[in-house]
């Protein structure tokens, strides 16, 4: 549905986006990650039209977004950054300006209109004007003028920005539901988001894509993943780490703890599936009779994963 | 209706309810005659010349009272938008630029266009008090109304260079008196004094002030029109070139 290929912008001199490309098909929702400034907003600029690409190209449902911009627009529904929205109309009067752009008219703007509004709990403000509305209603007018065709693309930069945490979930609960059909790409800082409801996520970084892959794709690369964490009382921090390192599959334990509290962590020298060391780890425990509180497997975290390709001098010197 | 000509519509629509949502509009207007009536009457000597005539008194200080007011119409039409954001709305939507440009463009035309009809009760008391030439009067009105639609192309053009309004107000009056001061009489009698003749009339040829006198004697002129129409253009024209940039071309 959405191929960009070798996707570059110039600003003068400086590379904001350097040779981006991905496909998304239908029933994908994508999530857009990186850091500031690391040419999220560009790229999605780019494949809405709204910038020219200096190389490369973006095609959506088959149209090039620069040689056929009104087809390829036609597809798209698209919330910029800042979710701007005509200060002097009610909100009313912008979802019906925005219907009849796309060229819905009569009885079939009136129940778009009627759609979005409902999609986006916008029915008690509809006659209000637009710059007496809060940060949350006004973002949620600018996403209601997105979806007001039904757009086959959705391309939301930020699209919980701003909101409170009710709204935020019942956002991303409206992102999931609409991505069973549709292609949505979308941008966020938040972490939590591209797991609550992407199905793949690509983190960007200094204009390039530095990560591709479904979020639990991406968390296995986390160093902690697969990595077993036992806490147990009473025994001495020694003890626990010869026993603990008896095991066949240990790659490295490193012990920690106080108050009568030892907390262990065990790396596998592979990742096999699910659980493998844990059982094994289970199996000790029963054996010695420690009384223990916590034993689990890490899956990995999306935010340290994140650091440690963004940042990864900065990572390495934390951990 | 086609596609293009509906999203004209649809934008200038809209450009055009934003004039009569605000206070601003009103405003504008009053101001707008309250000036009119203020030249024509004190300034301009309406009663005391004894002539039935509008071009002396009410036509020949339209030049200098654009000056002013078109830019303070035209100054948001694309700052605004690009101050606000909403320009990377209108722009992604399935439209071709030009399109929102001529909107624009037309629903501020039309806006001014309202402004000089309501200027109708002169024309009434000069009938009234006696036999005004009709040809001057149509021509006069004529040609106020281009002249008005080529400050605003200016205006519109300058809007579209910067996000700040007043920077959009003051750089169109200056480019605005510009192009009044190179045909207007005192300026031009001192080019002569050592200019060539044809440098005289070439520059005398892209003044405002010059085009307009024509159409103030009655006399509507296939090359003053044609003089209009291509600064218009050309200010469209170059408003597209602006915006292309602005995308980040």
């Amino acid at each position: 549905m959405i191929t960009v290929e070798n996707l570059v912008k110039e600003f003068g001199s400086k590379r904001a986006v350097n040779g981006i490309s991905f496909t998304v098909q239908r029933g994908e929702v994508l999530g857009f990650l990186g850091p500031n400034g690391a040419g999220k907003s560009t790229t999605m600029r780019m494949i809405t039209g709204f910038m020219p690409p200096t190389a490369g190209r973006v095609l959506i449902g088959g149209h090039d977004v620069s040689e056929s911009p009104i087809a390829a627009k036609r597809l798209v529904g698209y919330l910029p950054e800042s979710a701007p929205a005509y200060p002097d109309m009610t909100v009313h009067g912008f979802l019906s300006w925005a219907a009849e752009m796309r060229g819905l008219k009569g009885a079939g703007r009136a129940e778009a209109i009627r759609r979005v509004s409902g999609l986006c709990f916008l029915e008690s403000v509809l006659q209000q004007s637009v710059d007496t509305l809060s940060k949350g209603y006004r973002h949620r007018t600018c996403l209601a003028q997105a979806l007001i065709h039904d757009p086959e693309v959705l391309v939301l930069d930020e699209p919980t920005d701003g909101l409170d945490p009710n709204q935020k979930h019942e956002v991303r609960q409206l992102i999931k539901r609409m991505g069973q059909n549709k292609v949505i790409i979308f941008s966020t800082h938040i972490l939590e988001e591209v797991e609550a409801c992407c199905s793949r996520a690509i983190i960007i970084d200094r204009g390039q894509i530095v990560a591709n892959g479904t979020p639990e794709e991406l968390k296995a690369r986390s160093e902690f993943a697969g990595s077993v964490t036992l806490r147990v009382h009473g025994v001495a921090g020694d003890t626990v780490r010869t026993r603990l390192a008896g095991i066949g599959s240990v790659e490295k334990v490193t012990v920690g703890g106080e108050n009568g509290q030892v907390s262990a962590r065990l790396f596998p020298k592979v990742r096999t599936g699910h659980g493998e060391l844990a059982k094994a780890v289970a199996e000790v425990v029963t054996r010695e009779g420690w009384r223990f509180d916590e034993l689990h497997t890490e899956e990995g975290r999306l935010d340290e994963v994140f650091r440690s390709i963004t940042m990864p001098d900065t990572a390495k010197s934390q951990s | 209706m086609n596609d293009a000509l509906r999203h004209v519509w649809t934008i200038a629509k809209r450009e055009l309810g934003g004039y009569f949502n605000s206070p601003v509009a009103y405003v504008f207007i009053v101001i707008f005659l309250l000036l009119n009536g203020f030249f024509t009457f004190m300034l301009g000597y309406f009663f005391e010349r004894g002539q039935a005539s509008l071009a002396e008194p009410f036509f020949s200080w339209h030049p200098w009272l654009y000056l002013f007011l078109v830019p303070a119409v035209g100054m948001r039409l694309w700052a605004e938008e690009r101050r606000s954001g909403t320009l990377e709305l209108l722009l992604t939507m399935p439209i071709a630029p030009w399109q929102a440009i001529v909107a624009k463009f037309l629903a501020s035309w039309i806006f001014l266009g309202i402004a000089l009809a309501l200027t109708f009760p002169i024309v009434i008391t000069t009938a009234y008090l006696g036999d005004p030439d009709r040809g001057t009067v149509i021509g006069g009105y004529i040609g106020s109304f281009l002249l008005a639609g080529a400050y605003l192309g200016i205006t519109e053009m300058v809007s579209a260079i910067t996000r700040n309004q007043i920077i959009a107000f003051i750089i169109s009056v200056v480019i605005c008196f510009l192009m009044i001061l190179c045909g207007w009489e005192p300026v031009t009698n001192l080019l002569v004094t050592w200019a060539p003749e044809r440098v005289v009339d070439l520059v005398k040829g892209l003044s405002t002030w010059y085009h307009y006198l024509a159409f103030q004697r009655g006399v509507v002129d296939f090359r003053d029109l044609l003089y209009f129409a291509s600064v218009i253009g050309m200010s469209l024209f170059a408003t597209g070139v602006v915006l292309r940039g602005v995308r980040g071309a």
